[in-house]
């Protein structure tokens, strides 16, 4: 396998990369970006025709590399006989739409774009057919729905373009979600994602009491993307895509998408009723109705969508039958359809590049103008009628001959007739083709007097039609390539197809002639038919896509609406009552453990800490409109909660917990200074007995889930924590060591946190101080009774001696932290606060003057040094924060440890220190911005004036 | 003990509810100070309570020790719980500067003011 499925993975991304280059290659002119959008597509057919020779002789070439193997979900293409019929048309007509589309498209239209979008969708395209993972084809199927959004709505400036985009987005995106949820079934029953395990497993499958959801799902999918009854409808609508578009996607690739589906999954799901009263019911009804109102439509692109999607039925009807015949048939109908219909989209795209209208009712007698584009036009059209000598007729004839022995619901005519009628309808339309615009007499009032245009955009019509002619006339030719997909259909090799022009008097004969006798006389009542066709009501599918997708948006709103009104109060008593809800859920429905730990007595003291806290918790709710008294009462909470932990065994916890708390309270006296100092009384007492009842459901189940919790003994891996914390850590302090070393990642994650959150509130500042909120800052009248004198004599002095005490405090406590209480968390909290008495004492600006780094700075130095000491790990080969640890010993002083960990808890200090000041630091400015008065003296009252600047320095 | 911190907790709990069940950004803030006491001391407590026994090493054979783990997730959550207060009052002292008032709940609009028609079809119907 080896180099040849290095080559799949090749043909896989080439167009991809291609896609690259043309947007690019744009500006050396529309010449080379043709030229190399056309490079990656013939690189990849040549790779492929390299390929070739051994899937012809039977091989099936697989290529595979994991992705998510955890998931199922793996890199795998693989190549036999039916992706290569599918990749060779993806890329074979991709590069004559690549030549035409030169041609074709005018000098306004952005070229590069169009390329790009195109060699997206052929990657995407191409994807779909070599995937050997389900999961990875679902990946590709949404490509193609997105890129052909894209290509569909290439003409932005046109509201059909946008309008058709849309709804073909939706619609084959839709379909694609259920085909997700049935591929997904369908790989949980195999128990394999992979396509090859898929399509051996067909019998597993079809007993599989999930068969038949996982079959609609699929089929839902499939029908969407190839435009079957009931989803017929976008495919006309996507026809405001440029005619190479409609060429490429809606004749040979992206609606043969559908199809190439249901072919590939034809060995799993195929053979059974299900299956062929779906499909081929789908298809049957499908191609009639595609063909009946092809009939009545003047556009000509509408037509041939309509005639499309007829023949696309044509195919779902052949695979629904589930015989190898049928599925031979099919595979030989895709083919011809292709080139006929491909090179009709392009002959119609001349048409309308010449005479500037495709209105059937405008044109007509154009064989004398353009007497090269009418033989060609005449030629396909003669083989999309199923006309003998013609490629068109051999599989026609095919079709009829499956039809002719299908019994439906025990009824033996029902299949043939329907058949036989949309054979005649189709008779019927494409003569409609060549009769109403090529023959009759010339007129005089064409949009623009059309001519037969440049060579090179009849060239790619022509060398379709010219297969048209060969296969038509030697069906021969195909045979080997048509048995060889056919075969990889039906999951077997298949003996003796033989594709011949002539298979003598049979009933399929009969039908053929029906048809094409009844065709032409529909035609020749062609206008009486019309009238009534016109007048007669029918269901118009975009209005009623337009209200379905109205109603969708207003329950949408509706919904929406309703839930998210804006008012918070309310989301967040939904919240409570529904975790309240959820826990009590669990308690009546689950067993709760016998108690296993005893209780702890009371003492005294934490009797006395416990009712503080009640007390205070029952004042803050009491008296929470006067603001500034509930900072004084919350802070009572802050302490006590400090005190417990001291009592309870966590000096850490209660170190850090007082110094957060020091730092909480200035924060929000800073920020009251700026908001109401009372908060009115606004909600009615019921409102208030309601949220009072809430509070106390949540309060009391708390305490019982916290009382249930306590009194139980848990399976956890402290243990673990305590007996590797010297060993391993180095650390005495098992909470520091858990910290700095066991789970380092988490405290790296948190400091960046932290250090974001630092980042955001001094954006949000930064944005505060320009617009609406700078100028009422400029206007607010500030509280008329502070204090005259803001930095009184004595503080200054007092927290300038302090300084150097309060940073040793804080060095102390950092160092220690590794074995005693202590670490880097709260000596940054610390600091801070150290840092804080300045600001306060002798303020802002004379802080402020004095700071030789920022405080961005600050926390960025200390994520940078935590990750770099992790990442210092590598090099020993260790694991991300493996700390390293030794000790050392320098007479005079006592033996010390250094550890990396201490390093680490360096950046953990740096980090803290420089969010928690640059959060209070970006509150100051907004004072000082309010019209706050700056000293830059350390007092406002300087008692050494008028002495010399060296009196200045406050001693 | 075990029955005075849980109440404890309780307390916080209930206290904490209620006030950010007021309408305004301050009361808010408050009752979430009262709720992350509240949630700090129930993850201590999910350790089990002990009184004198540090999870710092002993020199002096096997000591027991209580559980530090959550006290290592507690540390942490206290001083994030600082950066979510902080960045909370900035964003109510932002509100209360933008829009002059600091009501938590957007009032009631009329369909007018508002450029989404379908919303507001929506909604009045």
């Amino acid at each position: 396998m080896g180099s040849d499925g290095n080559l799949l993975f090749i043909i896989a991304v080439l167009p991809f990369l291609g896609a690259l280059v043309p947007g690019v290659m744009i500006r050396a002119g529309r010449n080379a970006c043709a030229t190399f959008a056309a490079v990656p597509t013939a690189l990849a057919l040549i790779m492929l025709l390299v390929l070739a020779p051994s899937v012809m002789k039977g091989e099936v070439l697989t290529a595979q590399a994991s992705w998510l193997p955890q998931i199922g979900l793996s890199v795998s293409f693989f190549l036999d006989g039916l992706g290569l019929l599918f990749a060779t048309m993806i890329l074979g007509v991709g590069l004559l739409i690549t030549l035409y589309a030169r041609f074709y498209l005018s000098g306004e239209d952005p070229m590069g774009q169009f390329y790009t979008y195109l060699l997206l969708f052929q990657g995407a395209m191409l994807g779909i057919v070599l995937s050997d993972n389900i999961l990875l084809l679902l990946i590709f199927w949404e490509l193609t729905s997105l890129s052909s959004f894209l290509l569909i709505g290439y003409w932005k400036h046109l509201p059909e373009g946008r309008q058709g985009a849309r709804m073909a987005l939706t619609v084959t995106g839709a379909g694609g979600l259920a085909m997700i949820a049935g591929m997904l079934i369908l790989g949980q029953i195999v128990g394999s994602y992979q396509l090859t395990d898929i399509l051996k497993a067909g019998d597993l499958i079809k007993s599989s009491e999930w068969y038949l959801p996982a079959l609609i799902l699929i089929l839902l999918g499939a029908f969407a993307k190839s435009a079957q009854f009931p989803f017929h409808f976008w495919l006309p609508h996507a026809m405001a895509a440029p005619t190479p578009v409609s060429a490429y996607l809606h004749s040979a690739t992206m609606v043969k998408a559908g199809v190439f589906l249901m072919a590939r999954m034809w060995p799993a799901l195929a053979g059974t009723d299900a299956w062929f009263y779906i499909v081929a019911t789908t298809g049957l009804i499908t191609m009639v109705l595609g063909a009946l109102i092809a009939l009545f439509k003047d556009d000509l692109k509408a037509l041939l969508a309509f005639s499309t999607v007829s023949h696309l039925g044509l195919l779902t009807m052949l695979l629904g039958f589930g015989t190898e015949m049928a599925a031979v048939a099919a595979v030989f109908h895709i083919i011809n359809h292709l080139t006929f219909k491909a090179s009709l989209f392009m002959i119609a795209g001349v048409v309308d590049h010449e005479a500037h209208t495709r209105n059937i009712h405008r044109l007509g007698g154009l064989r004398h103008l353009m007497p090269v584009t009418f033989a060609l036009g005449t030629i396909a059209a003669l083989s999309m009628a199923g006309i003998p000598l013609l490629n068109g007729f051999v599989s026609k004839e095919m079709m009829l001959e499956e039809a002719s022995h299908t019994v439906w619901a025990g009824a033996t005519w029902a299949v043939p007739a329907l058949a036989t009628l949309g054979a005649l309808l189709s008779v019927a339309y494409s003569f409609r083709f060549i009769v109403h615009v090529f023959l009759g007499p010339v007129r005089e009032d064409y949009p623009h007097t059309p001519h037969d245009p440049s060579l090179g955009m009849l060239m790619s019509p022509a060398i379709l039609v010219a297969l048209v002619i060969a296969i038509g006339l030697v069906p021969a030719v195909a045979e080997p390539v048509v048995a060889l997909a056919a075969s990889a259909v039906t999951g077997h090799e298949l003996h003796g197809v033989h594709l011949k022009l002539w298979h003598g008097v049979t009933p399929a004969l009969y039908m053929s002639g029906v048809a094409v006798l009844g065709g032409a006389a529909l035609l020749a009542l062609h206008k009486p038919l019309d009238r009534s066709w016109q007048s007669a009501p029918r269901p118009e599918a975009k209005a009623i896509f337009d209200a379905l997708i109205r109603a969708a948006v207003r329950l949408s709103a509706r919904v929406t609406g309703w839930t998210h009104d804006g008012t918070i109060s309310r989301y967040i008593a939904i919240f409570v009552i529904a975790t309240i809800a959820s826990g009590l859920a669990a308690y009546f429905g689950g067993a709760l453990g016998p108690q296993t730990r005893p209780m702890l007595p009371v003492t005294p003291l934490a009797a006395v800490g416990w009712v503080l806290v009640v007390v205070a918790t029952g004042l803050v709710v009491v008296l929470h409109r006067k603001r500034f008294l509930v900072l004084v009462v919350i802070s009572i909470i802050g302490l006590m909660v400090s005190a417990g932990f001291v009592y309870l065994s966590a000096p850490d916890l209660a170190l850090t917990q007082i110094s957060v708390e020091t730092v909480t309270i200035m924060l929000l006296l800073v920020a009251l200074h700026f908001l109401p100092k009372e908060t009115p009384l606004e909600s009615s007492r019921g409102l208030r007995i309601r949220d009072g009842l809430i509070a106390a459901a949540a309060g009391i189940s708390v305490a019982a889930l916290s009382f249930a919790f306590m009194m139980r003994d848990v399976e956890t891996i402290s243990d673990y924590h305590l007996a590797n914390s010297y060993t391993g850590g180095g650390g005495n302090n098992v909470v520091n060591v858990i910290l700095v070393d066991f789970r380092g990642y988490d405290t790296y994650g948190e400091i960046i946190v932290l250090g974001i959150a630092g980042l955001i509130i001094y954006a949000l500042m930064q944005q505060l101080l320009t617009g609406r909120a700078a100028r009422k800052l400029r206007n607010l009248t500030l509280t008329p009774d502070r204090s005259r004198d803001r930095h009184p004599l004595m503080m200054v002095v007092a927290t300038r001696v302090m300084m150097p005490i309060a940073v040793m405090v804080g060095v102390y406590i950092f160092l220690r932290g590794h074995n005693m209480p202590g670490g880097g968390f709260v000596a940054g909290l610390v600091i801070s606060i150290a840092l804080l008495m300045q600001y306060m004492a002798s303020g802002f600006a004379w802080t402020q003057a004095r700071q030789k780094v920022e405080y961005h700075t600050l926390i960025g130095f200390g994520v940078v040094i935590a990750g770099l000491t992790g990442a210092g790990a590598w090099l020993a080969g260790k694991p991300f924060l493996t700390s390293a640890y030794g000790y050392v010993h320098m007479p005079p002083v006592e033996e010390f440890e250094l550890a990396t960990a201490a390093l680490f808890d360096l950046g953990v200090f740096l980090a803290v220190l420089g969010a928690v000041m640059l959060m209070l630091y970006s509150l100051s400015r907004i004072a000082r911005y309010a019209g706050e008065t700056v000293n830059v003296e350390p007092m406002d009252f300087d008692p050494s004036e008028p002495n010399d600047a060296a009196a200045k320095e406050g001693h | 003990m075990e029955l005075i911190v849980a109440s404890a907790v309780g307390v916080l709990t209930a206290g904490g509810v209620y006030l950010i069940l007021r309408l305004r950004a301050f009361a808010v803030i408050i009752g979430l100070a009262l709720l992350s006491y509240a949630v700090n001391v129930f993850l201590f407590s999910s350790g089990g309570l002990s009184v004198n026994l540090p999870p710092i090493l002993s020199k002096y054979g096997d000591a027991a020790y209580t559980d530090p783990l959550p006290q290592a997730l507690v540390l942490t959550a206290i001083v994030i719980s600082f950066g979510m207060t902080a960045v909370l009052v900035m964003i109510a002292l932002g509100a209360y500067l933008e829009a002059d008032t600091d009501r938590i709940n957007i009032p009631a609009e009329d369909p007018d003011a508002d450029g989404d028609a379908d919303a507001a079809e929506g909604r009045a119907s």
